[in-house]
């Protein structure tokens, strides 16, 4: 049986990575690379670099990062923050990423995600979406450039034309849950789910193991992220996995490892 | 020397690595004569059946893998690598493959989402080397929307997805596939490249 996939999200800036990460044991407590081997180590299924980077000038640094996770890593990585073009999607995966998240951009230019797809392939497109209900009750919508313009585009619409162009798995934060640690948005995750057979990531509002388990028990999603559950050891993805366990939520181990 | 081949199809850094990692002299190459001296020949492969093949085709390694598979260098596939092996793939157009093993490539038959994308437990269909240092059940990484249609005999291991069985491992003689990505799945992915520099050894021993 598949597996429901278990991934932190890094969020990295010039390199490093941002918020207060306090792990005993790395050799550098900001170094994405030795954050991701750790996480990789306590059975991730997957790794996402953010890179909030606010200049875009020179992506040798996160080019730099890419190929030593790429080397380092056993499980799959994937990269967003910034991806505009063809090009950067290029550089991304030619550095050695699985999988690039491209939000703004294919808002702006759908055919980025046909295009990419068309040449990369299904499987390395990931199209996050950021989302808030609206206040009239009607739906949700879009946002981009960090959830500060309301894009009026419909989310059930986006996904739909999304999974037409070529996206291969929807990265869904609803913004009404991201930061209240309540747990995840299982309304919007149902809502789009309705609509999509593409794989989903849902992200956004988990507080504990807990909310994992709740969201892979009352919703069809593929993958849960998080970041701060992990970062500030609130729980280890083993701990969630045991949640996950018992309520028969098939997942993988990465034990006798000898590691 | 293992040889991973250079087509042009996707990042090759990735699978070197996790052969490097493993101790293993690695080169990328898509040089005939470091090809038939490798001892050890991995094809890996993202994207299209018919792209992959005809950019074997145009860097004339058609016949240089031929060559080495008549010389019995252990020859592993990997993703859309395993899928050239087999005689056809139904990708796009239907199209000839390398045919070291029996069979083709066709959409997957599933009742579930496509690309089957994430982790699986492995079942075993027969006792194989390959296995040798994993157990059932064990998860690996897959991503990909064509599979394998193959007689029992090449089937090593399979999982389950969407009702139907998907060929995981599968070999012949000194050929083998792998669906999914070994280089991406973990200790048990370290396990079967282990298992396989193993096979590889054996080889060179025996012909040494």
């Amino acid at each position: 049986m598949l597996a429901k996939r278990i991934i932190p999200c890094l969020d990295i800036k010039d390199g490093k990575v941002v918020k207060g990460v306090n792990f005993v044991g790395l050799k550098d407590v900001g170094d994405p690379v030795e954050l991701a081997k750790e996480y990789d180590r306590q059975s991730a299924d997957e790794v996402v670099f953010l890179d909030i980077t606010a200049t875009y000038e020179d992506r040798g640094i996160i080019r730099d990062l890419i190929e030593r996770a790429a080397s380092e890593l056993s499980i799959p990585l994937c990269v967003g923050g910034g991806i505009r073009t063809i090009e950067d999607f290029r550089m991304i995966l030619s550095s050695g990423a699985d999988k690039v998240s491209v939000n703004s951009a294919a808002i702006k230019n759908p055919q980025l995600i046909k295009e990419a797809a068309d040449e990369f392939g299904v499987q390395c497109v990931v199209v996050a979406i950021d989302a808030k209900k609206r206040e009239d009750d009607t739906g949700y919508d879009v946002y981009v450039a960090g959830g500060r313009v309301n894009t009026g585009v419909d989310l059930i619409e986006w996904v739909k034309k999304c999974e037409e162009l070529g996206a291969g798995e929807i990265l869904l934060t609803s913004m009404d849950a991201d930061g209240t640690r309540d747990g995840f948005d299982i309304d919007m995750l149902k809502a789009v789910m309705n609509v999509v057979s593409i794989p989903v990531i849902a992200s956004g509002g988990c507080g504990g193991k807990e909310d994992m388990a709740k969201v892979f028990k009352e919703t069809n999603c593929d993958a849960a992220l998080a970041a701060s559950l992990f970062h500030y050891k609130e729980a280890t993805i083993d701990e969630v996995k045991d949640e996950c366990e018992k309520y028969s939520i098939p997942v993988r181990r990465n034990h006798e490892t000898g590691l | 020397m293992i040889a991973v081949i250079d087509y042009n199809v996707g990042n090759l850094a990735s699978v070197s690595n996790a052969f490097k990692r493993q101790g293993m002299e690695t080169v990328v190459t898509r040089d005939p004569e470091l090809i038939l001296k490798a001892q050890g020949i991995v094809l890996p492969g993202v994207g299209t059946f018919p792209v992959a093949m005809s950019h074997l085709e145009e860097y004339g390694l058609i016949d240089v893998l031929s060559q080495a598979k008549e010389k019995n260098i252990p020859i592993m596939g990997i993703c859309l690598g395993m899928q050239v092996l087999f005689e056809k793939g139904y990708e796009v157009e239907e199209c000839n493959g390398l045919g070291f093993l029996e069979g083709s490539v066709q959409k997957l038959q599933v009742n579930a989402k496509i690309p089957h994308m994430g982790w699986n437990e492995l079942i075993f269909n027969q006792n194989h080397p390959l296995l040798s240092h994993i157990k059932e059940k064990d998860y690996v990484y897959f991503v990909h929307s064509f599979g394998a249609v193959c007689p029992d005999e090449e089937l090593i291991c399979y999982v389950e997805y969407g009702g139907s069985k998907i060929p995981a491992l599968v070999g012949k003689g000194n050929v083998w596939g792998c669906q999914f990505h070994p280089e991406k799945s973990g200790e048990v992915g370290k396990k079967i490249l282990k298992a396989f520099k193993e096979l590889i050894e054996d080889v060179s021993d025996t012909s040494n």
